[in-house]
């Protein structure tokens, strides 16, 4: 077997207590102005002791997050291949400019007046987005994707309040993602579930015999969590239109389509937009995204207040839409993601952007392409940003996906997204994104096909994985038993 | 997971399709989850469970079973009174995967006792584990 | 284009392998009626220099300079942010990392947020807080939703008029579409929420109170936490000034039984209102009715400390319908910003700068009373509260605005009656000449 050269080696980590396992009485880590007025007392009744919290010096801070930001892996450490998560490259540009003082200092309860230059960004990102999906009404509030999907069922929920009528269903297919049901709940639909078939994708007919007036519509990922294209989402949408209901497109996947598909020609009526995934804002480690939501001419109405709006040569924030759902956000939601969002697509053009779906889906067609001898394929059709494959052939040896995805770690990788979606048994979901070169993906494509040659000749070696990363396998069973939230 | 061979049944219990066991004595129930169903679930980690006084009717869902990564339903064989609960499960989940018929989960006052004959023997019980 | 690093002659290497003529091709599976026509009308593509003298025009559009001194809060408050903060957070191994579904290559993140859960514990005297909701709005109405759950037959929420209004708008929008029934409760003259209806309420879940409260006004949560008790409902409290804490008694404390709100003061830039950071605690026994992710201690085979996300059982991506909340994220880096800065400050800080904030106030409320102006409620308050000028204040507001300061919101646009009456805020960023200077054009 040729020696496969991997980023992953072991390296020096130190060790760093929690902050409260450190520090001294009288230590300050922060400068605090000195009182230049009267001394006043508060009340005693409301006084309290204060929290419990350690004093500490600015270094031990700042020495603390430099080591516990040594044990992460991000995108900037090397390929994050989570299927489903479009874990592109961050553009530091974009944050330069959410870093401009001008946008920072902008307080948020201010008169128009004061803030053209933000209310501008608002503006011209609502055009944007409504251009991207061809959906022309858009609110910039929900904070993050699933923050988006509850925003469209309460627009889903208000258009059929405004239609007289409650419905009390929704149809869900069984390739959506996670977050739909609970966000569809919320609004009181009982989520249907609807199989795709055999091809991966739903069928008309299947839909055609789930979908009546009591559904208030249907949520459909476009492409799907198994990277398929839904061929059928136009038919689809006229069926679920004559029948009084709504199309939501969770676009979370909008990485694969941008400039290839026109949402509303799709048929669809609600669909937000995952501006963590497409846009190149950073994850965070779990957050801030932003998760806008565009609509049809006809449900702009219902979206949540205010709107950034263009009167002459102003900008001003309008509230006067009395079907409006309400807020969603105290604010105008993460504007500093809204930002970052807004300089890469001025940085992008359109050319790009389309550039950037096409070579999205020809990274995952090549990985596609070279894995699908190694590993079986959940479905062997035109993929997407995304391919799935399942681990049949490594329960041979013994080893599961889980197994494998540990072994990436050792050899340098982030883990592609695995046991998802549920209905490919031990999924493997890769998601290259546009920003890996090829050398890289090739490389990667050498390392999975060496770990599935371990798999046959050292299976210990994937059991016993990862080993030099700062900590082994975790017991997650312990952590759930014994819950311990809190230091 | 097991085989149906390894799987310990007991044959003085009466089941459920749901992966329930019950017994009877002396007008009371216990009601508890058969090795099938915790083999499944793997490592419980809790155990939701009713108060005391709770009625249900047949098919209510009175509790849940959690592992790490799943949430497994309890549903009432027998409609009645709950009389008591497996308090030992607040804190030893885990008793249930050590073994599963000496840690019954509930204990009932059935209402309508003829319900009980509707219950699966250990033989129909295995028919239906075979598929 | 620098973020995409295919050359042609690898584009066309990679076409090859995977058995298509062109780009276009691959989408082969995208039916003609769905596909987009022509090019999607956008600017055409700024460099990076012309993009920032793109941005550097938009930041001359802005009225309100850095420059200016803002006295306003209304939950967006204006807070010194020390230089360590900016520095850390843009390690990228943080920044670019996801959620921490993989613990072994996630320790950073993991241990960052279980410290964050603990400062939050113990900052609002709850037993337990989860990794954070998107912001102190969504987080309220989160907090009743998790109220309505526990309080399982019982179908209506109460909330104080006194609660900042844009989270009672997100609150009606989230409940709007539920069996639910939502009521609001009046303040009286003291500014403090009224709650002497609440045994009249028939099926009462929950009633949530901010303190200190919109008016700045601190609302006296043991009194206020036993009559809700009382009334057989939970206590809710919320807050848009988290530093309040490091002076007042906490709300677990006086009772409390769920506490959240907007973390936006611990070390985030205001940015036109976000991103923030929805802090959320509650009573242990309510651990498994809780939203949001939680992190939790564990240790790996080798039986060394780790953290690992847990109780995900509680969550949409395995209970489906029946979670606890549809919420997915938290708001990742701000829970770090968040223990930066509470860290940078300890203890003892916290207690010094909250007090700061305190003097501020109090001399800004001293100063205008000994110039005729009224405060409108008398009872102790927190970085905020609301004054009568008797006459029209907006002249000096002009005044105010040529010389660099904002300062007040005139409340008319959210209680009509209080139209003229304005809001104001000092923090420690508020120097004595900047209150004076405010002090001084009042007539």
């Amino acid at each position: 077997m040729t020696k496969i050269k991997t980023p992953g080696i072991s390296g020096l980590i130190l060790d760093e207590p929690l902050l409260w396992e450190k520090g001294k009485k009288g230590r300050r880590g922060m400068s605090i102005p000195v009182n230049d007025v009267p001394e006043a007392v508060l009340e005693e009744t409301l006084q309290g002791q204060g929290p419990d919290f350690p004093d500490l010096s600015e270094v031990d801070v700042v020495r603390h997050y430099t080591r516990l930001s040594q044990w992460n892996f991000g995108v900037d450490t090397g390929m994050y291949p989570l299927g489903s998560c479009t874990m592109k490259y961050n553009p530091k540009i974009n944050e330069t400019m959410a870093a401009t003082p001008e946008i920072t200092s902008a307080h948020p309860m201010l008169d128009d007046e004061y803030s053209q230059g933000t209310l501008k960004i608002m503006y011209d990102l609502q055009h944007y987005l409504a251009a991207i999906t061809g959906l022309p009404g858009v609110s910039l509030q929900p904070a993050a994707g699933a923050h988006g999907e509850l925003t469209g069922m309460l627009i889903f929920a208000a258009y059929h309040k405004s239609h007289g009528s409650k419905r009390t269903k929704i149809l869900i297919p069984d390739t959506a993602h996670g977050t739909n049901p609970a966000s569809a709940a919320l609004c009181g639909y009982k989520p249907v579930p609807v199989k795709s078939d055999s091809n991966g994708i739903l069928n008309i007919q299947t839909v055609a015999e789930l979908m009546d007036e009591e559904c208030a519509g249907i949520m459909i990922t476009n492409p799907n969590t198994l990277g398929l294209f839904e061929t059928n989402i136009r038919k689809i949408a006229d069926i679920v239109h004559s029948k009084g209901g709504l199309v939501y497109g969770d676009g979370a996947n909008m990485n694969a389509v941008m400039g290839i598909i026109d949402a509303e020609k799709c048929g669809v009526d609600v669909m937000h937009l995952n501006l963590h995934k497409t846009f190149s804002t950073p994850h965070g480690g779990g957050g801030p995204g932003a998760g806008p939501v565009c609509v049809t001419e006809e449900l702009t109405k219902f979206l949540p207040t205010p709107l950034a709006v263009k009167d002459g040569s102003s900008y001003r924030l309008k509230y006067d839409y009395p079907d409006s759902i309400g807020r969603v956000h105290g604010f105008h939601g993460n504007f500093g993601v809204l930002v970052r969002a807004y300089s890469y697509i001025l940085s992008m053009g359109a050319d790009n952007l389309k550039k950037v779906s096409q070579l999205a889906v020809l990274s995952a067609a090549y990985i596609k392409e070279q894995l699908k001898g190694t590993l079986p394929l959940a479905f062997n059709r035109p993929c997407m940003h995304e391919c799935v494959f399942s681990d049949k052939l490594l329960h041979d040896d013994g080893v599961s996906t889980l197994d494998l995805a540990k072994r990436l770690i050792d050899n340098g990788y982030h883990p592609p997204t695995i046991y998802f979606p549920l209905v490919v048994p031990g999924a493997i979901m890769i998601e290259p994104t546009e920003t890996e070169c090829k050398e890289d993906i090739d490389q990667f494509i050498g390392v999975i096909k060496k770990i599935v040659q371990e798999a046959k000749e050292n299976p210990e070696l994937l059991h016993q994985a990862p080993t030099i990363a700062k900590v082994r396998r975790l017991d997650e069973t312990k952590a759930a038993r014994n819950p311990c939230l809190r230091g | 997971m097991k085989e149906l061979s390894e799987l310990n049944l007991p044959e003085n219990l009466r089941y459920t399709d749901d992966h329930e066991w019950t017994s009877s004595e002396g007008g009371t129930m216990k009601i508890g989850v058969s090795d099938y169903a915790q083999d499944q679930m793997g490592d419980i980690v809790f155990v939701e469970m009713p108060e005391v006084g709770d009625n249900f009717d047949k098919g209510d869902e009175f509790g849940t079973l959690e592992s790490v990564k799943a949430v497994s339903e309890l549903f009432i064989p027998v409609g009645g009174e709950v009389i008591a609960v497996n308090e030992a499960l607040e804190d030893g989940p885990e008793l249930i995967n050590k073994d599963p018929y000496a840690n019954w989960i509930v204990e009932i006052k059935p209402s309508d006792p003829s319900e009980i004959d509707q219950l699966l023997t250990v033989e129909a019980y295995r028919e239906i584990l075979k598929g | 284009m620098r973020y995409l690093p295919h050359t042609d002659e690898e584009i066309k290497e990679m076409l090859e392998v995977v058995g298509r003529k062109s780009l276009d091709e691959l989408f082969c599976s995208v039916p003609d009626d769905c596909r987009y026509e022509g090019d999607i009308p956008l600017p055409l593509p700024l460099n990076e220099w012309a993009l920032k003298e793109h941005m550097s025009e938009l930041a001359d559009s802005m009225t309100v300079t850095p420059k200016f001194k803002i006295l306003i809060g209304a939950g967006s408050n204006h807070h010194h942010i020390p230089a360590t903060i900016g520095a850390l957070i843009s390690r990228s191994e943080f920044l670019t990392a996801y959620t921490p579904y993989q613990p072994e290559v996630a320790q950073g993140t993991l241990q960052g947020i279980f410290e964050y859960q603990t400062y939050t514990a113990r900052l609002l005297g709850m037993d337990v807080a989860n990794a954070s909701i998107y912001d102190g709005a969504s987080a309220l109405a989160e907090a009743l939703l998790m109220g309505l759950r526990i309080g399982r037959k019982k179908k209506t929420v109460a909330i104080s008029t006194a609660i900042h209004p844009h989270y009672r708008e997100v609150v009606k929008t989230y409940l709007e579409p539920t069996e639910y029934t939502l009521l609001e409760l009046p303040f009286g003259e003291d500014g403090r929420t009224d709650l002497s209806g609440l045994k009249e309420i028939k099926g009462l879940a929950a009633v949530a109170l901010q303190s200190p409260n919109f008016f700045g006004v601190i609302e006296d949560l043991e009194t206020a936490s036993s009559a809700i008790h009382d009334a057989g409902a939970l206590a809710i409290s919320c807050f848009t000034e988290p530093l309040a804490f490091g002076l007042l008694k906490n709300p677990g404390s006086c009772g409390i039984d769920i506490c959240c709100g907007e973390g936006q003061s611990f070390g985030m830039t205001r940015s036109f209102g976000g991103p923030g950071l929805g802090m959320f605690g509650c009573k242990e026994k309510y651990t498994r009715n809780m939203p949001g992710r939680l992190v939790g201690e564990t240790t790996d085979i080798d039986g060394k400390r780790g953290f690992v996300l847990t109780l995900a059982t509680r969550e949409q991506h395995i209970r489906r319908e029946k979670a606890t909340s549809n919420i997915c994220s938290n708001q990742g880096i701000c829970t770090l910003i968040a223990t930066m800065y509470m860290s940078s400050l300890g203890g003892s800080g916290i207690r010094e700068l909250a007090q700061l904030n305190y003097n501020k106030t109090e001399y800004f409320k001293s100063e205008l009373i000994k110039k005729g102006a009224d405060i409108l409620f008398d009872s102790p308050t927190f970085n905020e509260f609301v004054v009568d000028f008797k006459h029209d204040f907006l002249p000096a507001y002009e005044r105010l605005q040529e010389k660099g300061i904002i300062a007040g919101l005139d409340l008319g646009r959210f209680y009509p009656s209080f139209a003229g009456k304005y809001l104001f805020c000092a923090t420690e960023t508020a120097a004595k000449e900047d209150i004076d200077a405010v002090v001084k054009e009042v007539l």
